[in-house]
């Protein structure tokens, strides 16, 4: 008897602390001051880890008492990270603080759903309300309260080409729709790929797609798309759909085999010409393909949007419903010093989002950039979710991906309506 | 007379004895898979009836809303082209997956049946794909498959530029609902992949049941002046029936509900030419946090599995009893 007696009780025991188990890390977490700090990210690759790490290292440095735990979620474009944040804030268990995209990311997503803080006080006592653009900061607020802090600014609407192919062929880099279809045409005629293109995923092809779109209608109607005041069947956009579809006649053929490094790679490596993409392609041009800033590959803004800064910028901001308030506090103000962000920076390859951080720490690129940044419109990206909630940005998705394909303009344009009907 | 009474009455305490002890080893055993019980009851039932009640609310965005929306989610997907173009490539992939798989299993599983030398070896090689996961598979048959890599590079060398891997063609391609339909090129290099790594399994699969059919039977055929295909035909077929009905259960299962090997090799395709449902709700949920769409995509791929497993499940039961 009595062993089946202690039998049952150990089993039972065991089942218990299965239970408890579910519970014990959220336990020890709040465990008053010892809570820790969990910076969430997707910070992961190579660059951008070191700059995580390196602003990490700082902060402890700067406050010895604060338990700090990295907390990246590995995975493309943040894709898995974001899926556990849902998770993690739908069970009101948010991280201290997390990456967010600024924008309608931020703003129709977790500050719409009242899972915010504002922050109108850090930025008045760090001065910060003229540090950063104001329409930067416009894109980080929602009904005048401002809810993140940006970190760092990648710009969306740059051309990459091959020096050495536009050299032999006597090319001059374009700067209007007109100018790069003669390019692309004198190209084709010499049996080279023009544009490089790699939409396996299919943001890549959105990308493309904003951009002509802020080509061609220069970017105050481009922000207005997305407050409805311009609507999807407005001529110029009728235009700009078109004139995609005649860059899609100049990219290479195994476009849907290719992610967006293999298409910078047929650049890099001189098999096609140009390539359209975010910024981020120059450390992948440096630092995989060691290819040289000015040298090897060249860069201007996509046709048309000379005077416009496709900008993509991640921010950190105060969830509602941390124990830890004080603490994040410390990491935001640190976050948005000229020292925070020229420690991040330059190592993850982007320019800081302050106007007045230090020039000389950043190459060729971030020098120009950063000085474009400080006069240029600032306009929100669409495919990386600044411009619009990510249920639009997937819907566009899937109609750009079938674009590509059908190249049917009138479908495109009723899919991108619909699509647009969701936007708030 | 007594030593039989005292018999008897031992005998009855006996039986009781006996009672209260099967009594307790049902209370115990009962006992004993309770845990399993509640957690198959949560994780796997319950979760099921909660997304069955998401897949029928308003939740399409990051706030919750539970509000109830009918079956709204599910018409909206069965009028999108997205959708309609992964039930397409979804039924291409089984048949073509199913049929591949059996044929080649049965085929490598007779060709070892045949007691040749080295038969560990090559059971083994057969049988290793499937220690791989998906994924892997994805990869790896990614970059022999790709236009610019592996097979097709050696292909390009001698002047053949074969771009299916990439191709967004539908053969024959008939217009139908928005979709066309047909065999999309595109899905028989995901085929390729997953028969190359599935195809150990039906070899192992009838390779036993080769080895359960005793010598006799065939001798006696033999004997009865059956030819070879005779013999096969009445006698192995008919009896590997069983496992040919086991196996394409489990590999129409795995192919409805398909993710990591598509997610890893083609994505969902140019004109979703390769995307599976699987895609769909993960893209739809994770990225889009349409979770109400998501979950009706779930429940969808459910309800199409269960279209194979419930019936078999019964007839198992049937057999038992």
């Amino acid at each position: 008897m009595k062993k089946k007696w202690f039998a049952f009780l150990s089993f039972m025991l065991a089942l218990s602390l299965l239970l408890v188990g579910c519970n014990s890390d959220r336990a020890s977490k709040s465990g008053g001051n010892g809570t820790r700090l969990d910076i969430f990210s997707w910070w992961t690759g190579a660059g951008e880890e070191d700059g995580l790490k390196a602003l990490i290292k700082l902060f402890k440095e700067k406050h010895p008492e604060v338990k700090v735990e990295n907390a990246a979620v590995a995975g493309g474009a943040g894709t898995n990270a974001k899926a556990v944040l849902a998770s993690r804030m739908q069970g009101n268990d948010p991280p201290a603080t997390f990456q967010v995209h600024g924008g309608a990311e931020l703003n129709d997503g977790w500050v719409a759903a009242g899972k915010m803080k504002p922050l109108n006080e850090l930025y008045k006592e760090e001065g910060w309300n003229d540090k950063f653009p104001k329409e930067l900061i416009d894109l980080v607020s929602k009904d005048g309260n401002i809810y993140s802090v940006p970190v760092n600014i990648h710009r969306g609407n740059v051309l990459w080409y091959n020096k050495r192919i536009f050299k032999d062929n006597g090319l001059k880099a374009p700067k209007t729709f007109a100018e790069f279809f003669k390019v692309a045409d004198q190209l084709k005629a010499k049996g080279i790929t023009p544009l490089a293109l790699g939409d396996k995923e299919p943001w890549t092809a959105t990308q493309l797609f904003e951009d002509v779109l802020l080509g061609t209608l220069g970017p105050d109607d481009y922000k207005k798309l997305w407050t409805k005041e311009v609507s999807f069947d407005d001529p110029k956009v009728k235009e700009a759909v078109k004139t995609f579809k005649k860059m899609l006649g100049y990219i290479n053929k195994d476009h849907s085999s290719r992610n967006w490094q293999d298409a910078s790679q047929l650049v890099g490596k001189g098999e096609a010409a140009m390539n359209i993409m975010g910024d981020w392609a120059k450390g992948y041009f440096v630092n995989d393909l060691k290819l040289k800033v000015n040298k090897d590959f060249g860069w201007v803004t996509t046709p048309g949007t000379q005077h416009s800064f496709m900008v993509i910028t991640d921010t950190f901001g105060l969830p509602k419903g941390i124990k830890n308030e004080d603490d994040v506090m410390k990491f935001l103000s640190l976050l948005g010093s000229v020292e925070g962000q020229d420690t991040f920076n330059p190592l993850k390859g982007s320019i800081p989002a302050r106007i007045d951080a230090d020039p000389s720490k950043y190459d060729a690129y971030g020098r120009l950039t950063m000085k474009e940044f400080k006069k240029a419109r600032i306009t929100p990206s669409l495919a990386h979710g600044s411009a619009a909630p990510e249920g639009v940005v997937t819907k566009v998705n899937n109609a750009v991906n079938i674009f590509v394909t059908q190249q049917n303009e009138a479908q495109f344009i009723d899919a991108l309506k619909t699509a647009a009907s969701e936007l708030k | 007379m007594e030593p039989k009474v005292k018999s008897a009455m031992q005998m009855k305490i006996q039986v009781r004895k006996k009672k209260t002890i099967v009594a307790k080893d049902r209370l115990f055993s009962f006992l004993f898979i309770l845990p399993s019980i509640l957690a198959i009851a949560i994780f796997v039932y319950g979760f099921i009836g909660w997304t069955g009640y998401v897949s029928l609310s308003n939740w399409n965005s990051q706030i919750p809303d539970f509000s109830f929306a009918g079956l709204k989610n599910y018409v909206s997907l069965f009028h999108d082209f997205r959708f309609q173009a992964d039930l397409r490539n979804t039924a291409v992939f089984m048949i073509l997956f199913i049929v591949l798989v059996l044929g080649m299993g049965l085929m490598i599983a007779v060709f070892l049946d045949q007691k040749i030398k080295f038969e560990n070896l090559f059971r083994n090689i057969f049988f290793f794909p499937m220690a791989l996961s998906f994924i892997v598979t994805g990869v790896v048959w990614q970059w022999i498959l790709n236009p610019s890599t592996g097979v097709n590079l050696l292909m390009k060398k001698v002047g053949i530029e074969p771009m299916w891997y990439t191709s967004v063609k539908v053969i024959p391609g008939v217009e139908w609902g928005k979709i066309q339909v047909g065999i999309p090129i595109a899905v028989i290099a995901v085929v390729i992949a997953a028969v190359w790594q599935m195809t150990g399994f039906s070899v192992a699969m009838y390779l036993a049941g080769l080895r359960a059919i005793p010598d006799e039977v065939r001798e006696a055929a033999r004997m009865d002046g059956a030819t070879e295909f005779q013999i096969f035909r009445k006698i192995i077929f008919p009896l590997l029936l069983p496992i040919t009905i086991s196996v394409i259960i489990i590999m129409a299962h795995i192919s409805l509900k398909i993710f990591d090997l598509i997610y890893a090799m083609t994505g969902p395709g140019a004109n979703f030419v390769t995307d599976v449902p699987g895609v769909y709700m993960f893209e739809t949920t994770f990225r889009g946090n349409y979770y109400a769409s998501g979950a009706a995509i779930a429940i969808i791929m459910l309800l199409s599995v269960a279209i194979f497993i419930v019936p078999y499940l019964l007839s198992n039961r049937k057999g038992e009893s």
